[in-house]
């Protein structure tokens, strides 16, 4: 999966919990949170989305690492390739 | 059931309150009397209380709150920092012409700024009412017209999110403070006026019965009711901080609740402070890591929070919390919702110390039935009452109240009376003196009390919804969603869910035209959370072609509810159209 692909996803996924954004309007380093608002319960119901799309546990320790899209995109292509026993594509 | 969870004499010998039997017995109000100082030369101050008599006596130099902000931002204020703030602000509303009795409302995060806000206000005179910043532009309209807010103290961003488009047509609103060097049109900044004003100011000569503060709290039906709490509350402040929080002076204490909500004002705020302890005021949301470290580094002694943020650290696990040293925690509470007995047990293995439940309202103004230091606790239950609190479970009959014995499912109703109590819903005497039948106060909370005392959370007796600890009241999502043009009608209810508690859940019917699909799903649930916030907004909305209605056209939440749940449908008399 690309970083782009993962972005798209992501992005997808984020509206789909927060209906209220604009996909056109979000910025790659919007935080989830203080930028974008979405509260404590959006987030868990995000990281339950991204698991049922992609098959991987975002254990809690990580939300940080998954707070804007830019952050996001990274965080799924790695370790999306981890579960296929493949190594990283590289970040464009 | 879990097993009860002993306190053994060598933890319990600290409590603030080391015999709570005897001191149920004994207790009169003068104790609490006793722990303030009243105004010299007459009158009482909540301000005052809080903060200038603590310089007066010599601790000025004492921080009184650590605030950490959201980034590594970490600020101390002393007692006395406060204290001139305080005046300072006090004085801002002085020189704009307002006068006691106003009213104050805020609309920020927990930034310093509010604390000075809230404080300054009741310095002044006037009255403070806090408003959930994560709030949608709706609620915080209909909240200040409700409360005719002549002042509004918020941020830049809020103030241009959610409520430039509107100011000009709430006509109370004479001043807008803008925290910060700079300010929108119209607005003052906050930080100019501030070092303009005077930092010294005589408090004003507040009476027990002024009134201080106004939460707000949402109905069944109706508009959000706005309860008026006097300075006379910090009687009860003080005493119910010392006895169910173990509030001592100079104790690290952490209330993880926001002042948008009635928690984080009583014991995020005024009882804390008037306590004397040093307070950590955390600006960011949740987040695992950054809690245990807080708590690890700022070595925090008593720590109130509340349910989902403590089911979200059982989510993630012992092993989460297994790096951090929690040995500086010698007392937790929790409340906002009850407590499960899985999450009672599960702090008392991994801090060392179980989470004490405790229950009481924004109308109670304070906690009235707790789990204390000294008392053994019996996961689940909400514990006893707190000295000078007379509680019982009643039966509503016709015309009255009848009082239910130990094991019996009935009302959780208390005997009026507590300094903190709310004096009146502004403006609807009608519906305050509603809450009161044969000399109970009927809380609309549905328990039981068992043979020795401790008393159980059973439900909810209305359609109210605790969601992440918020009371959301089902008619103002409703009101919000049938403003979406594809929306015809709507039923809100609460769903179980092992987070939060409940999430809302909306059944809409759509008009002619419209048609159910995903995307009408998210734009109306996009539009709800555009007016609402996320707090308050539906997490789920469903398409019916019908919902139930009695003959009179009222929605019945109570089916809708019972439906979902699986549960028996009950007396269903008075329904007139069922659900397709």
């Amino acid at each position: 999966m690309t970083h782009d692909d993962a972005r798209a996803t992501f992005i997808e996924e984020l509206v789909k919990v927060a209906p209220d954004l604009d996909p056109e309007e979000i910025g790659d380093h919007d935080h989830i949170q203080d930028d974008l608002q979405l509260d404590s319960m959006d987030v868990l119901n995000l990281v339950t989305a991204l698991h049922t799309r992609f098959g991987i546990e975002i254990p809690e320790a990580d939300y940080e690492q998954i707070a804007t899209p830019a952050l996001a995109a990274a965080y799924l292509v790695a370790h999306t390739a981890k579960l296929a026993g493949e190594p990283a594509h590289p970040i464009s | 059931m879990l097993g009860t969870i002993g306190k053994e004499s060598a933890r319990t010998r600290g409590a603030s309150l080391p015999d709570p039997e005897k001191t149920r017995k004994s207790f009169t109000w003068d104790i609490a009397e006793a722990m303030l100082d009243g105004l010299p030369g007459g009158g009482l101050n909540i301000a005052y209380e809080a903060l200038d008599r603590h310089v007066a006596a010599g601790h000025g130099a004492q921080v009184a709150i650590r605030w950490l902000g959201k980034g590594d931002d970490r600020r101390d204020f002393t007692y006395g920092d406060l204290a001139e703030q305080t005046s300072r602000f006090a004085q801002v509303l002085k020189m704009h012409g307002l006068n006691r009795g106003d009213s104050v409302f805020a609309l920020m995060g927990r930034i310093p700024e509010l604390y000075v806000a809230a404080l300054g206000t009741l310095k002044a005179g006037l009255v403070f009412t806090p408003l959930f910043s994560a709030f949608g532009p709706e609620p915080i309209r209909t909240r200040m017209e409700i409360g005719s807010a002549r002042v509004l103290v918020t941020t830049e961003t809020l103030y241009r999110r959610k409520i430039a488009k509107w100011r000009d047509e709430i006509p109370s609103l004479e001043l807008v403070l803008i925290v910060g060097e700079t300010a929108p049109d119209g607005c003052t900044a906050l930080a100019a006026a501030m070092a303009a004003a005077e930092p010294v100011m005589d408090v004003a000569r507040t009476q027990p019965e002024d009134p201080a503060l106004i939460h707000f709290t949402s109905g069944t039906t109706g508009k959000p009711k706005g309860a008026v709490h006097v300075h006379n509350a910090v009687l009860y402040h003080a005493i119910s901080g010392r006895y169910a929080l173990e509030l001592t002076p100079e104790t690290i204490y952490w209330c993880t609740a926001d002042p948008g909500w009635v928690t984080g004002t009583s014991y995020g705020i005024i009882s804390p402070l008037v306590n004397r302890v040093t307070m950590i005021v955390d600006e960011a949301e949740f987040d695992l890591d950054r809690w245990y470290s807080t708590i690890e580094r700022e070595k925090v002694e008593v720590w109130y929070s509340a349910p989902t943020a403590i089911r979200m650290m059982m989510r993630a696990g012992a092993e989460a919390a297994a790096p951090y040293d929690f040995s500086s925690l010698r007392f937790l509470a929790s409340v906002g919702e009850p407590l499960n007995p899985e999450a009672v047990v599960w702090s008392n293995r991994v801090f060392g110390r179980p989470f004490h439940d405790n229950w009481w309202q924004t109308e109670t103004g304070g906690i009235m039935i707790a789990n204390l230091a000294a008392q053994d606790v019996r996961p689940g239950s909400m514990g006893k009452p707190m000295p000078g609190i007379e509680a019982g479970i009643v039966k509503r009959t016709d015309g009255g109240v009848a009082e239910l014995g130990n094991g019996d499912i009935g009302e959780l109703a208390l005997r009026p009376g507590w300094p903190s109590m709310m004096r009146t819903y502004l403006h609807e005497q009608a519906r305050y003196d509603k809450c009161f039948v044969n000399g109970w106060y009927l809380s609309g909370d549905l328990a039981m009390r068992d043979t020795d005392g401790y008393y159980w959370f059973v439900g909810r007796a209305d359609d109210l919804i605790k969601t992440s600890g918020h009371l959301v009241g089902p008619f103002e999502v409703e009101n919000a969603l049938i403003e979406h043009e594809a929306v015809a009608e709507a039923g809100v209810i609460g769903v179980p869910d092992e987070t939060a508690g409940e999430v809302i859940k909306a059944y809409v019917t759509l008009v002619p035209g419209f048609a159910p699909s995903e995307e009408l799903e998210r734009s109306i649930r996009g539009h709800a959370r555009k007016k609402l916030g996320p707090a308050v907004a539906p997490r789920e909305i469903v398409f019916r072609n019908t919902l139930p209605k009695t003959r009179s056209g009222k929605i019945m939440r109570r089916l809708l509810k019972a439906r979902e749940l699986g549960l028996p449908e009950g007396d269903i008399s008075t329904l007139e159209t069922d659900e397709t």
